[in-house]
């Protein structure tokens, strides 16, 4: 459930199984890659966009117990046109879904967005008329860190498969750094019935939405 | 409208002795060690200039979540507040009738998130009203423990950030340090840090586990030292109080008619504090002051809230002294599930399970309104029953919701730096104002 | 320290934490029987559960009864702790609006509840005059349950924006999960401009209207009012 914009874009996937110096003529980007992968993914700028409980495990993930600033994460930017890496720790209701897409087309490439905890993830065990079901239908993620809330350790483990997934970044790649342009009529990418696909209860759920007896 | 207000500081810094250890290095002579900070006058003169409309929000860090500030300004004094709420409604009050009572417990957690334990048996003792259930007395002291170590936790949270708002960072850490032994005591008893869910109709998820008194005896004997180092650090600061004296003042009259409660009234000068005027779980067997402040501006919410920790770890200490022996689960058939050895050997317990479980306890037709002392403030629960095994009505009475409805009265008069000031002295949680 | 607040105690013993109420009756508060008496036909009934005491008023005269008894000196209601209201399951009884009203003079708490029949406008009145921490305990009724609050200065909606049109969620015709299907709520959100969120009230203000964008100036002219 991406949000990659036209089918017939090459998956990044592909490309990273294909990585490493294929001929003598790709040595040099390749380390060129290197370098940058690694001065990016060990400078990662987190902006945390703390709406619930889970902001509160992430302030103890930055407190002195658990000091995210030995990942490279010492700056916390509170501002998203200074940030490298969203945090959504928290549940997004829908009146601050259009908040959260702002915030994620003002920040700039490149830009990577973890999603924390279930309720950003699936919408948790708020299946109410309010709730997102699952932030990634209103941006890309790309790292979801269970929990309810996550503890810290769970969110560092997060942010370093961030790192990792970072390390194998190519910069010749097209696609990654697809800035997309919002549909000014839908400003939707998955198509509706996606959408209430995967928000859908799961399991044997229907003592959930029945309130009598 | 600005109360003169004069506050003796020490105008001193941190510095280390001969042998290594802190002590303070006065920065002035013999002569003049106090000096006096005044409040400056909040509203300039009027210089005749346009307004201006500026938006703080919902996403700031210095608005504690979601919250929604549209100020309008008069140069750098704020003429009027309109907050915007709701960035974090879920829908608590709805789901709430779709769920039986055990069930709901999982979604007060998640409503005060810094106060999760106290709210879970903030609702259970209210369910037990609704249900007629008397709990045991090992249930009652333990649940004592449980509350007043999550006030502890919740303020300790107010401090680190609002010490981040107002430009101290340490005692973020210093209070999370803390924290961190909190989180260890409670995950040693329900096994979770933050959402324990930890108390059920009738009694509590658990019993402690086998030398979890020594560990809060630890922390008893420790925590206070961190927070005289907070003490120090702030409480005679010249910046801190500069930043909090004569800001947000409320009269006693103007708290109570705004419907303010815990901190916030009792900094106004109303000794309204719901553990001593409507107790319950035999708080007013205990031996602890109600701290009131008679200022009500930013700087007394900050000292009322320390001592209630001080308080705190007295209602600790007592409370671990007599915490008898016994079952903490009523012997109840209604809400109190079989024993799982019998419930897979038995044929009735099995049946007795199963009920329990998938059709819920009913309590008798009726409606109670059960409220407690949460750290923000009066948190009342408020059960409409139709003898149904789910509430017809599940209210939240949320302190924060409340208080928070009095900071365009508060800010108005101020400077913009101060509006953040005083919005961290309320003390706000925005899930439980959105709920 | 000029000018300190008198602090405000309440009177009396302290009391002790209520063991073995009974379901239905019980001591009840003496207000309840003072109000029947100040205000003939006033009270439709009354009665104790679980040790608390809750009075039927009838609608027109809510206001009057809260008034006095936050006015006299005997009865000194001073706190608001909640408004509130219930629907039942069962669609034939009344909706309920609830007052809970604290006298911490008097320690006494009691409960207030109007009956409005669902064939009937959903209005009371607003006790909004008397306590100002009613402002958004209002709100939050009128946006849940769609009871109008005569006299309230500002009744729109408080947690939902203003362009929500699936309905007041707390009503038991309201299903659990909206009435909308998920992608059309999504749409519905996202369609939403951020920015456009500025409610009328603060872009009324006078002397900022020259300084505000060009666009925004269109958008308040055009009477498009988006956001809550």
């Amino acid at each position: 459930m991406g949000l990659i914009p036209s089918s017939s874009a090459p998956s990044p996937v592909k490309e990273i199984a294909n990585f490493g110096p294929i001929s003598e003529e790709g040595w040099v980007t390749t380390r060129l890659d290197f370098l940058v992968n690694w001065g990016r993914a060990n400078s990662l700028w987190p902006m945390p966009f703390g709406t619930a409980c889970c902001a509160i495990e992430f302030m103890a993930t930055a407190a002195s117990k658990f000091d995210l600033a030995r990942f490279g994460m010492e700056r916390m930017g509170f501002s998203p046109r200074q940030a490298d890496v969203l945090i959504c720790a928290g549940r997004v209701p829908f009146k601050l879904a259009p908040v959260l897409r702002r915030i994620w087309q003002q920040m700039p490439q490149p830009k990577w967005a973890i999603s924390m905890g279930a309720c950003a993830s699936t919408g948790g065990m708020f299946d109410t008329y309010a709730v997102v079901q699952g932030i990634d239908t209103i941006i890309p993620i790309d790292v979801y860190v269970p929990g309810c809330p996550p503890r810290p350790e769970a969110l560092i483990y997060g942010i370093m498969m961030l790192q990792k997934k970072i390390m194998h970044e190519q910069m010749s790649s097209k696609t990654l750094r697809n800035e997309m342009q919002p549909d000014p009529r839908s400003q939707l990418y998955i198509p509706p019935d996606r959408i209430d696909e995967l928000s859908e209860p799961f399991g044997n759920s229907v003592h959930q939405t029945r309130s009598a007896p | 409208m600005a109360t003169k207000r004069t506050i003796e500081v020490e105008l001193s810094t941190t510095g280390l002795d001969r042998e290594g250890r802190p002590q303070r290095v006065p920065l002035v002579s013999e002569g003049g060690v106090a000096v006096a900070l005044e409040a400056p006058p909040a509203l300039e003169p009027d210089l005749g200039g346009e307004h201006m409309l500026i938006n703080i929000g919902p996403q700031h860090p210095a608005t504690h979540g979601v919250l929604r500030l549209v100020l309008e300004l008069d140069g750098e004094t704020v003429v009027r507040c309109i907050p915007h709420i709701g960035y974090l409604h879920c829908g608590f009050e709805k789901i709430g009738e779709y769920r039986q009572y055990n069930q709901i417990i999982p979604w007060t957690d998640r409503e005060d998130y810094l106060n999760c334990i106290g709210n879970n048996i903030a609702f259970s003792l209210g369910a037990e009203r609704l249900f007629g259930i008397e709990i045991t007395p090992r249930c009652t002291v333990l649940r004592v423990i449980a509350m007043e170590l999550s006030r502890i936790a919740s303020h300790l949270v107010w401090m680190g950030t609002t010490g981040i708002d107002i430009g101290a960072y340490t005692p973020f850490l210093w209070s999370f340090q803390e924290r961190e032994n909190i989180y260890n005591l409670l995950e040693g008893w329900f096994g979770a840090r933050l959402t324990t869910s930890g108390s059920r109709v009738g009694g509590m998820a658990a019993d402690i586990p086998d030398k979890w008194l020594e560990g809060l005896q630890g922390f008893i004997r420790t925590f206070p030292k961190t927070l005289d180092e907070c003490d120090r650090m702030l409480t005679k600061n010249a910046i801190w109080v500069g930043r909090t004296v004569g800001l947000g003042v409320m009269s006693p009259e103007e708290a109570m008619n705004y419907g303010l409660s815990g901190p916030m009234i009792r900094a106004s000068g109303v000794a309204y504090d719901v553990r001593r005027d409507f107790p319950y779980l035999d708080y007013e067997t205990y031996d602890f002051d109600v701290p009131v402040g008679n200022a009500g501006d930013v700087y007394d919410r900050y000292l009322v809230r320390m001592e209630e920790m001080r308080q705190s770890v007295r209602i600790l200490e007592q409370a671990v002294k007599r915490l008898p022996d016994g079952p903490v689960n009523v012997d109840d058939a209604r809400v109190i599930l079989p024993p799982k050895h019998k419930a897979t050997s038995e044929m009735e317990s099995m049946i007795h399970h199963f009920k329990n479980v998938m059709e819920g306890p009913r309590p008798p037709i009726g409606e109670t309104y059960v409220a407690v002392e949460a750290p923000k403030g009066e948190k009342g629960y408020y059960f409409v029953s139709d003898g149904t095994s789910k509430p017809a009505r599940w209210r939240i009475r949320p302190p924060s919701f409340v208080n928070l409805s009095a900071i365009p009265r508060m800010v108005e008069g101020h400077l913009l730096s101060d509006v953040i000031a005083i919005n961290a002295s309320i003390d706000i949680v925005m899930g439980e104002i959105d709920r | 320290m000029s000018a300190p607040f008198t602090i405000y105690q309440p009177a009396g013993e302290q009391p002790s934490t209520p063991k073995n109420l009974p379901h239905k009756g019980g001591a009840a508060n003496p207000s309840a029987a003072a109000i029947a008496a100040q205000f003939p036909g006033a009270v439709l009934r009354s009665h104790v559960m679980w040790g608390e005491t809750t009075v039927f008023v009838e609608q027109s005269k809510l206001h009057d009864v809260v008034q006095w008894l936050h006015d006299d000196a005997a009865q000194c209601y001073e706190y608001l702790s909640d408004v509130t209201a219930v629907e039942y399951r069962d669609a034939a009884q009344p909706m309920e609006v609830v007052w809970h009203l604290r006298s911490i003079k008097h320690r006494r708490f009691l409960r207030l509840k109007v009956q409005l029949a669902k064939t009937e406008p959903l209005e009371v009145p607003s006790v909004w005059d008397i306590y100002k921490g009613a402002d958004w305990l209002e709100r939050e009724t009128f946006d849940m349950f769609g009871i109008k609050f005569a006299g309230h200065p500002d009744l729109r909606r408080i947690l939902l924006w203003e362009s929500f049109q699936e309905g007041h969620p707390l009503r038991k015709d309201f299903p659990l999960r909206g009435r909308l299907s998920r992608a059309q709520q999504l749409t519905n959100a996202l369609s939403a401009n951020p920015e456009a969120r500025y409610s009328m009230e603060e872009l009324s203000i006078a002397d900022a209207f020259e300084e505000l964008p060009l666009d925004m100036r269109a958008r308040l002219t055009g009477d498009s009012r988006t956001g809550e």
